[in-house]
């Protein structure tokens, strides 16, 4: 070592070290060899797909010819396009909301659930989204079924008229919003319930004692402190929902008359079903925007209170 | 303002768990109490019990007047601070302080005037805009004691609020809190496992011990006057020395004789009341301020010779730990200018005049 006791002292005396060897000390090299697994899983994964999309969508049908932004006008002045668009929002925007509050009030009531029981009804409870959904989707097909529908059979025990769930395209809408529901609801609930317990208890204590009602504890303390895991779950849930695929795919097919599609299953039926690869990709292509929107805004929102509050 | 009383108050938890075993106390209007004991005596609990955050299993708890047993908390105006703050993380130390007053729905020109009113008197009125996160412990001690101070109500409890602060702050806090009181005046009832911040701050102190009360009094009179041997040794720092020995009849007086054979002689004026404990073997209790270098003067004084095993130099004291006999663990405060070292012998002298006696069965002061 040398006399200041730095390691450079010992690589001056067996002579000054080469470029490569200078680099491979750099802190910022050891991080970017570290990171460099997970780099190449990203852009060979993510990347590169996103980007062959978006050049896959700028050729023509037969892909032998580029052709700019033809196929976005012409989905953009499809009657069809914009009902998928209404559909894939009114789809995601209603299913992430019901999730949302339904995974709410059952991660509400498990936290009052003593430890000892609440085990049993978390597992129970967590079925639904731990089935594949396919498998679950096919179950609740035979149950809207117009001969033998089980829900139907039980509306009929209280006297409720028959209703065509998968043969009227608003009733279909709404069963896909359902299924949907109850396969997405448990994720919501079980990050609810962590973000419950990780509130501290001497908080709710303080409200009640500063004179807060149950609902004002739940307003003033419970709700701002899971504001980061709403925002994030509900994200995460809007991403995943509004690029569903297989409910629609096993339900309805897009049915009756296309008028039950999301952009995930419309862009199966235009690019594969139909051989139309590149406007498949140009219909998938139009979720990024929008997504990327609400994830700006969401994460914005998480950083600016983990800045506050952490 | 308001007195607090409780009268028979019982918690028993599942499997018959008694925290709190049947406990009778009064607390004055104004009053500075702090409630003192070990970990898990039922001190929290009781506290917890008249903020109305636990249940009470049987008993009675009124807060001026009121039975407030089937109250809950946001009725029962209280204020309370705890110890790891609870301050609201996502709002400024306005809105901490002003949330209470929010939800009572007072006209927003008081809130303003209460907020900025107690925010001067803990000196945080630069924090005010501030988040929890921005602000060190003993600031955020402060906040939740403002946030306390602007209810202006009947009674504030403190719930261990000094345990998460470094020692320097500790004490500083110790001040702050006195003398807010001092301005406020408030009814308090404090909680702390510190025998120290007990006897600083409280008017009366109440010894707690496995779920009831072992003595009630001021800081001076449990340290002088201990009732029992648990008493005797939680209050004062370093804590009481209990020493086996027999109470035995002499020519003139009682004598107490030790495990060794030496005598210690019982002062005269203390003959007629342990004259009934003659012949029977007693605890010995003597503080270490009272166990100290050979005196000179009026008094009864007795030698003890001892080895010391471990010096402690304080700087104003030294601290002498030693045994004798079966007795271990005792210790003595001489001058600091005597040299005293470990394993060497050291005359000591015990001032009787000072002694407590103890009786072993019951753990009660003679």
């Amino acid at each position: 070592m040398a006399a200041d006791g730095s390691l450079a002292g010992v690589a001056l005396r067996r002579g000054a070290p080469n470029s490569l060897q200078r680099f491979a000390r750099r802190r910022s090299s050891i991080a970017l060899l570290m990171t460099t697994p997970l780099l190449v899983i990203i852009i060979g994964l993510v990347a590169y797909p996103a980007f062959y999309a978006i050049y896959l969508s700028m050729l023509n049908r037969r892909m032998t010819e580029f052709v700019g932004t033809l196929n976005y006008e012409i989905l953009l002045e499809s009657e069809t396009f914009w009902m998928v668009a209404f559909q894939s929002c009114f789809f995601a925007i209603t299913a992430v909301l019901l999730k949302a509050l339904i995974g709410f009030w059952l991660a509400h009531m498990l936290h009052d659930i003593p430890d000892k029981g609440q085990r049993k009804w978390r597992g129970m409870l967590l079925v639904p989204w731990v089935i594949p959904p396919a498998l679950s989707t096919l179950g609740w097909w035979w149950m809207f079924d117009p001969s033998y529908s089980s829900i139907n059979w039980l509306l009929a025990v209280i006297s409720v008229p028959e209703v065509p769930w998968l043969g009227h395209h608003w009733w279909a809408r709404i069963a896909i919003i359902m299924v949907n529901v109850w396969i997405g609801a448990p994720f919501f609930m079980i990050m609810y319930l962590a973000a419950l317990k990780s509130v501290p208890e001497q908080l709710y204590e303080a409200a009640a004692i500063d004179g807060a009602t149950g609902f004002q504890r739940l307003r003033y303390v419970t709700l701002p402190m899971m504001a980061n895991i709403i925002s994030i779950t509900v994200l995460f849930s809007l991403i995943v929902t509004f690029a569903n695929y297989d409910i629609v795919r096993v339900l309805t097919n897009g049915g009756p008359r296309d008028l039950t599609h999301v952009f995930a299953s419309y862009a199966f039926q235009v690019g594969i079903l139909s051989g139309n690869i590149p406007r498949g990709a140009a219909v998938s292509l139009f979720m990024l925007p929008l997504l990327a929107l609400c994830a700006f805004f969401v994460l914005r929102g998480v950083v600016r209170r983990n800045k506050e509050q952490m | 303002m308001a007195e607090v009383s409780l009268r028979k108050i019982v918690k028993a938890y599942e499997g018959d768990v008694q925290a709190v075993k049947g406990i009778d106390l009064e607390i004055a209007d104004h009053e500075f109490c702090v409630l003192v004991g070990p970990s898990g005596c039922g001190k929290s609990t009781t506290l917890r019990m008249i903020a109305g955050l636990e249940e009470i299993t049987s008993g009675e708890i009124s807060i001026g007047g009121t039975v407030v047993n089937d109250i809950p908390p946001r009725d029962r105006d209280i204020a309370m601070v705890f110890q790891n703050y609870a301050l609201y993380p996502h709002m400024s130390v306005y809105d901490n302080m002003a949330f209470g007053l929010l939800l009572r729905k007072f006209p927003k020109a008081e809130i303003d005037r209460r907020v900025k009113e107690a925010a001067r008197i803990l000196d945080i009125t630069v924090l005010l805009d501030r988040k929890p996160k921005a602000l060190s412990g003993g600031q955020r001690q402060r906040v939740a004691m403002g946030r306390a101070i602007v209810r202006d109500p009947k009674v504030f409890l403190f719930d261990e609020p000094l345990s998460n602060l470094d020692a320097k702050l500790r004490v500083q806090m110790r001040t702050e809190i006195k003398k807010v009181h001092q301005t406020v005046k408030t009814t308090t009832v404090y909680v702390t496992h510190d025998q120290v911040e007990a006897m600083t701050l409280a008017d009366r102190v109440v010894v707690m011990n496995h779920g009831i009360i072992e003595q009630v009094g001021p800081p001076q009179e449990l340290y002088h006057r201990p009732a029992t041997r648990f008493v005797a040794g939680f209050i004062g720092s370093p804590a009481m020395n209990f020493i086996p020995a027999r109470l035995e009849n002499g020519a003139a007086a009682l004598n107490l004789v030790l495990a060794d054979g030496s005598v210690l002689p019982v002062p005269e004026d203390r003959t007629a009341r342990y004259k009934p404990h003659a012949g029977r073997a007693v605890l010995l209790g003597l503080r270490p301020e009272h166990l100290t270098e050979p005196r000179e003067g009026r008094g009864t004084y007795a030698d003890i010779a001892i080895q010391p095993e471990v010096i402690e130099p304080m700087g104003m004291e030294t601290l002498v730990h030693f045994h004798m006999g079966e007795a271990r663990d005792l210790c003595a405060r001489i001058d600091p200018t005597l040299s005293a070292s470990p394993g060497a012998p050291l005359r000591l002298t015990a001032d009787m005049a000072h002694m407590h006696l103890l009786d072993p069965e019951s753990g009660r002061v003679v």
